[in-house]
Order: C-alpha cells, then sequence, then structure tokens
C-alpha cells in the first residue's frame, strides 16, 4: 500500500521536475526582459557582477567614453560602444557609488551595440562599461575624477 | 512628468539616431531635505523604446541616471514617416509615452 504510495510520489515528484524545467525554459530566454532587480541593488562592484553572470573579462574592443574631470558629478556623459560581435548588453557601473549599476540597455537585433547616457558619480573613480556579447561578460573601464560630488550636496 | 519627452530621431544611411531627453526628478533617496529627513527615490527603472511596434532598445536604470535623463542610441533600418516611441516606468509606477515621427 505504502509502495503505491511512494511509486505515486517519485512519479509525481519526476512529472513536476519535468515541468518546472520546461517552464524555466522560456524564462530564461527572455531573462533580459526583466530588469535585473538584485544587480541593481548590490552595493559593491563584486555583487553586481556575481548578479550580472560573473566577473568580466577586460576587452580592449569596448569603447567607453566619458570625461577624463567631471565638474558637476551629478550630470556625468557616458557613451559605450562595443565592437563585440553578438553584443546583447550595455550595462554601466559606476565603481563607487552606494549601489554601483548604473544602467542596463538590451540590445536587440538590428540595434546598433551603442548607448550614451548621463550618470551620477559620486566621487572620483573608475566607470566600467559592462559588456554582454555572445552569452559571455566583458569590461572596459575609465577613470572620471569628479570635482564636485554626483549627491547635490 | 506634466511636461512632454523631447525626442528626436533622424534617419540617414540606413541607420537611425535617437535622442530622448526626460523629465524626472530622479531622485536617489540617499539625499536629505533642509530639515534632514531623506528624500523618498524616485526614479525611472525601465525605458522602452519602440520603432513603430518594434522594440529597438530595452533600458533598465538605477538611480544613478541624472535628473532629466538624456538617452542617445542608434537603430538600424527606420524611414522618414516612421514612429519612434519611448515610454518609460518609475518606481512609483508612474508611467510616460511619447512618439514622435523620424
Amino acid at each position: 500500500m505504502n509502495h503505491h504510495r511512494r511509486t505515486f510520489l517519485k512519479l509525481g515528484g519526476a512529472a513536476f521536475g519535468a515541468v518546472a524545467t520546461a517552464a524555466l525554459w522560456p524564462l530564461r530566454a527572455i531573462a533580459a526582459a526583466v530588469r535585473p532587480n538584485a544587480a541593481f541593488e548590490a552595493t559593491a562592484l563584486d555583487g553586481a557582477y556575481k548578479q550580472l553572470g560573473g566577473t568580466p573579462a577586460e576587452s580592449a574592443d569596448i569603447d567607453l567614453s566619458t570625461p577624463d574631470i567631471a565638474e558637476n558629478g551629478a550630470v556625468v556623459p557616458v557613451s559605450v560602444t562595443s565592437k563585440l560581435p553578438g553584443t546583447e548588453a550595455i550595462y554601466i557601473l559606476i565603481e563607487k557609488n552606494p549601489n554601483p549599476l548604473a544602467a542596463g540597455f538590451m540590445i536587440p537585433e538590428g540595434t546598433e551595440p551603442f548607448v550614451s547616457v548621463r550618470v551620477k558619480v559620486a566621487q572620483t573613480c573608475n566607470v566600467i562599461a559592462v559588456v554582454k556579447a555572445g552569452g559571455k561578460l566583458y569590461s572596459a573601464a575609465k577613470e572620471t575624477k569628479v570635482t564636485l560630488g554626483g549627491c547635490g550636496g | 512628468m506634466a511636461s512632454r519627452m523631447r525626442i528626436r530621431a533622424k534617419a540617414a544611411d540606413g541607420v537611425t539616431e535617437v535622442k530622448a531627453l526626460m523629465s524626472h526628478p530622479m531622485e536617489t533617496g540617499q539625499r536629505k531635505d533642509a530639515e534632514g529627513n531623506p528624500i523618498p527615490a524616485h526614479y525611472i527603472t525601465e525605458v522602452t523604446a519602440l520603432h513603430n511596434d518594434k522594440v529597438v532598445l530595452q533600458a533598465y536604470w538605477g538611480a544613478a541616471v541624472s535628473q532629466n535623463p538624456f538617452l542617445h542610441f542608434r537603430f538600424k533600418g527606420g524611414a522618414e514617416g516612421d514612429t519612434v516611441t519611448i515610454k518609460w516606468v518609475d518606481n512609483k509606477g508612474e508611467s510616460q509615452s511619447d512618439d514622435t515621427k523620424i
């Protein structure tokens, strides 16, 4: 009697497992369509990297353009151009901000791997562009000196 | 938020260049007012750009994006008369959508 119950549970468990796996697949495919909240909440660079999927490898194929000296940390223009084939996403991180991840851009096919925005930089530190291409993460960093903090006093 | 987003889209050599200026306080939640009370965070979390009905850019932002955010990007295709729409949603659930013709 109990034996039957075991078998049933096992079967049920296996079936549930299969369904769960199947349900996870489309979720993965559209993972980029959900805001990576955990990555935004990370308070250190390592934590943000972890949430984005690992520590990126440095790449010379990412053009990161930021001012060397930003007079006003509240408005720092940052442009990122990726020359990596198959660029899927571009993230902009500010090393010493309270939450390093500032912005993420999902690049669908047909859109050029280029974005430009203005961000706040709390203090002199590295501005880092992380590019996801072909499922891997790459990065380029550039130091921006801030003479007036991004918190607006 | 009452003011309209300023969007400019120009097509040249098969590429459409989009520049958008949104009107938003982008408050980080880390600042304090004159009495020392924290100012609650209020910032745009998601921006979607569409060319006609196709998504050409999906952006997720944190509070570190500057006040009155400026966004600049390019996508392939796009012809004169096509519509470029930009929508945003903020952490308070407010949203805005504006469009322009290339």
